[in-house]
């Protein structure tokens, strides 16, 4: 084992370390995509999925996770798209 | 026609201000009448890069305050004629940039000089906002690094929708990248986010791509902005940078790595990556 990890010490100082700029790339591309997204969205937006979901939740045990809000334009006109997953009738008994 | 330019980038530490005094000594010096103004309120230090840092008597503020005049608060930089800076108040009152104020000094001083360049803060806080407000073109500096050049595309989307032209739906201020700190050697060896990596993310017309370079500090240190280092790689940079922001054809430097032909012969990439 001793001799293993000697051997295994040897080796990777010769080895060059993994290239990581293709790595930041990739993890750019998503985030800056994701935050395009957001970009021409209202201010309002978090608080009125907030509210919207306190309203739910009056009525219907949810989750966070469970409303899904998008914005989505069109030429001249925005269409606010609500999605609500409500919890399954065995889970409501 | 005065065209106000703002050096901006969203993270800090890229380089706008070494930009910011470059550009305009390199403007001054082909005899355009330049004015460079420091929009960093609370954190003056575009006084310091120019080397003009004790002979600032008045500032920005005073001047929108009306406490001094444009004329007594422009300090005539020594290495270059007609070139003029405008230096930041050290107040930590953040409400001290108004926009009507800034407005009226644009104003004014677009009167005499051709070129306004202002210098902005990091961040995307009030002085960030209005260094861009009036911009006719952006110089968006960016070091090839992942919260650089996320920030930098914040930055796009602001120059977008929160300036002048974008509010009066004239012709958007026009985007330049500038891409600075780049090594070479550190591309070719994988560690580092290459020319066409960040121009495929960003995807805005390149200006320049500015060396990582010794000599940088070496200008701060002294006071003398780095573009009048003829000797320097970053010096000789920014003076490209300078000549294609005018229209001309210059070829890009200090974008691969000098390799030795015996190395040149087994790296295929990295032409691919210019």
């Amino acid at each position: 084992m001793i001799i293993q990890d000697q051997l295994n010490k040897i080796l990777n100082y010769f080895r060059r370390p993994e290239a990581t700029a293709q790595c930041a790339k990739e993890r750019l591309q998503i985030i800056i995509a994701h935050e395009r997204d957001e970009r021409g969205n209202p201010d309002y937006l978090p608080s009125l999925q907030k509210d919207l979901l306190d309203v739910i939740a009056k009525y219907v045990k949810i989750k966070r996770d469970d409303v899904k809000i998008e914005l989505e334009r069109q030429d001249g006109c925005s269409i606010l798209e609500l999605n609500i997953v409500l919890p399954s009738a065995q889970e409501k008994s | 026609m005065t065209k106000i330019i703002v050096i901006t980038s969203g993270k800090g530490g890229v380089g706008k201000t070494t930009t910011s005094a470059s550009f305009a000594v390199g403007l001054a010096t082909r005899g355009f009448k330049t004015v460079v103004i420091d929009f960093d309120i609370g954190l003056r230090n575009l006084d310091l890069i120019m080397g003009c840092e004790r002979r600032v008597v008045y500032d920005f503020v005073n001047v929108i305050r009306g406490e001094a005049s444009l004329q007594q608060a422009l300090i005539r930089d020594k290495h270059v004629k007609d070139l003029y800076i405008l230096a930041a108040s050290q107040t930590r009152d953040k409400d001290a940039l108004t926009s009507e104020g800034v407005e009226a000094v644009l104003k004014e001083l677009s009167k005499t000089f051709d070129y306004i360049i202002c210098d902005s803060p990091a961040g995307i806080e009030r002085g960030a906002q209005l260094a861009m407000y009036f911009a006719d073109s952006a110089i968006i500096v960016t070091n090839p690094e992942v919260s650089s050049v996320r920030d930098s595309d914040r930055i796009l989307g602001l120059l977008a929708s929160k300036t002048l032209r974008a509010k009066e739906g004239r012709e958007p201020v026009s985007e330049h990248l500038l891409l600075t700190r780049y090594s070479p050697k550190r591309v070719a060896n994988g560690d580092m986010l290459s020319l066409s990596d960040v121009n495929d993310i960003l995807s805005i017309p390149l200006l320049a791509v500015i060396p990582e370079s010794q000599a940088v500090l070496r200008a701060s240190n002294s006071g003398v902005p780095v573009l009048l280092d003829k000797e320097s790689d970053a010096g000789q940079a920014y003076h490209d940078a300078v000549a294609r922001f005018l229209g001309e054809e210059v070829p890009h430097r200090f974008i691969s790595e000098k390799t030795p032909w015996f190395k040149r012969l087994f790296s295929f990439k990295e032409k691919e990556a210019v």
